[in-house]
């Protein structure tokens, strides 16, 4: 564990810069003017501030090292593209002759309907003109 | 890697319906997102189907890619979104050493060999220290150390709050600073 030591009388411990160096090295977040006070006077945080800036400028440079995939990963990548859009065209074409299903049903129940009262329409005036 | 007008040539040609020029957008980013993916992941198997997944979502959502950012980092952000995707799917984290296929080539330009030598015995025990770090911690300091996504992208594409993202940041930082640089009270506490 660290030690709660204090410094001077910015009221600061080391813990309290341990635990906002993480946010503050990157300029995220910024600095109280305690824990710059402190960090000015405590040889020990400046160490831990070093710490953290060169932790961060390796991390930065992992970002120019490329892995090499194994041979395959392109095709394996356009196949199953390939594949999705097959599965795609397959779903539209599906869903296309349901869509076209249910529309003929309905298409013929409405014919239906309408013939049924065309018949009644008809049969009513035939009744009203023979008597 | 491609330029940027290529790129967004490639982007436009894909986006109304040009194959060939999603196929050449894959070329010319598989390896970057192979190593995100790794990173993420932790492993080879993972990694390639994370890449794969991560391509095929970017296919199927290309007409809602405004080209605001490159697509590189378009990229990233689905990458890092499939690979939560599939820590998740894990009880468990997994982590392997790199496989013997997986070579790391360094395209850094060339300089003094005695700081190239320190400098990159210092990349491999951050990468040590990165695999060792529970996959949660370490996708939040891989997409915002490594590849310089914005806060709320990160916790956008992992699922969390701003702050979450943040808070998982500096525990992750942290973590890498004592296992690099223990003091002697941490050396201690690791035996």
């Amino acid at each position: 564990m660290r030690s709660n030591r204090l410094f001077g009388n910015d009221g600061v411990s080391c813990d309290d810069v341990a635990a906002a160096l993480p946010g503050i090295v990157d300029g995220d977040q910024v600095a109280d003017l305690d824990v710059q006070r402190h960090v000015a006077a405590c040889l020990r945080c400046q160490a831990e501030l070093v710490q953290y800036r060169r932790l961060l400028r390796t991390l930065h440079q992992l970002r120019t090292e490329v892995l090499e995939p194994a041979p395959g990963l392109v095709p394996e990548v356009l196949a199953a593209i390939e594949a999705a859009g097959e599965r795609r065209a397959m779903h539209h074409l599906l869903n296309g002759r349901r869509v076209a299903y249910v529309g003929g049903i309905a298409a013929a129940t409405a014919a239906g309907a309408a013939g049924a009262i065309l018949a009644n329409r008809a049969r009513h005036r035939r009744v009203r003109l023979a008597s | 890697m491609v330029i940027p007008s290529e790129e967004a040539r490639l982007v436009a040609a894909a986006k109304a319906g040009d194959a060939d020029a999603f196929s050449e957008l894959v070329r010319a980013t598989e390896a970057d997102i192979y190593t995100l993916a790794y990173r993420l992941t932790g492993n080879a198997e993972d990694a390639r189907d994370v890449a794969q997944e991560a391509y095929l979502r970017a296919f199927k959502s290309l007409k809602k890619f405004r080209g605001d950012a490159r697509f590189s980092t378009w990229m990233y952000r689905i990458t890092a979104n499939c690979a939560s995707t599939q820590l998740s799917k894990r009880s468990k984290g997994r982590h392997e050493e790199l496989a013997e296929d997986d070579t790391v080539v360094d395209e850094r330009p060339e300089s003094d060999p005695e700081t190239m030598a320190e400098a990159g015995a210092m990349r491999d025990r951050v990468t040590a220290a990165l695999g060792d770090l529970p996959p949660i911690l370490r996708a939040v300091v891989v997409l915002r150390d490594v590849y310089d996504l914005p806060h709320e992208a990160i916790a956008s594409e992992l699922g969390i709050t701003e702050s979450a993202a943040k808070v998982r940041l500096h525990r992750a930082r942290r973590k890498l600073r004592e296992r690099l640089f223990p003091t002697g009270e941490e050396k201690a506490r690791a035996v």
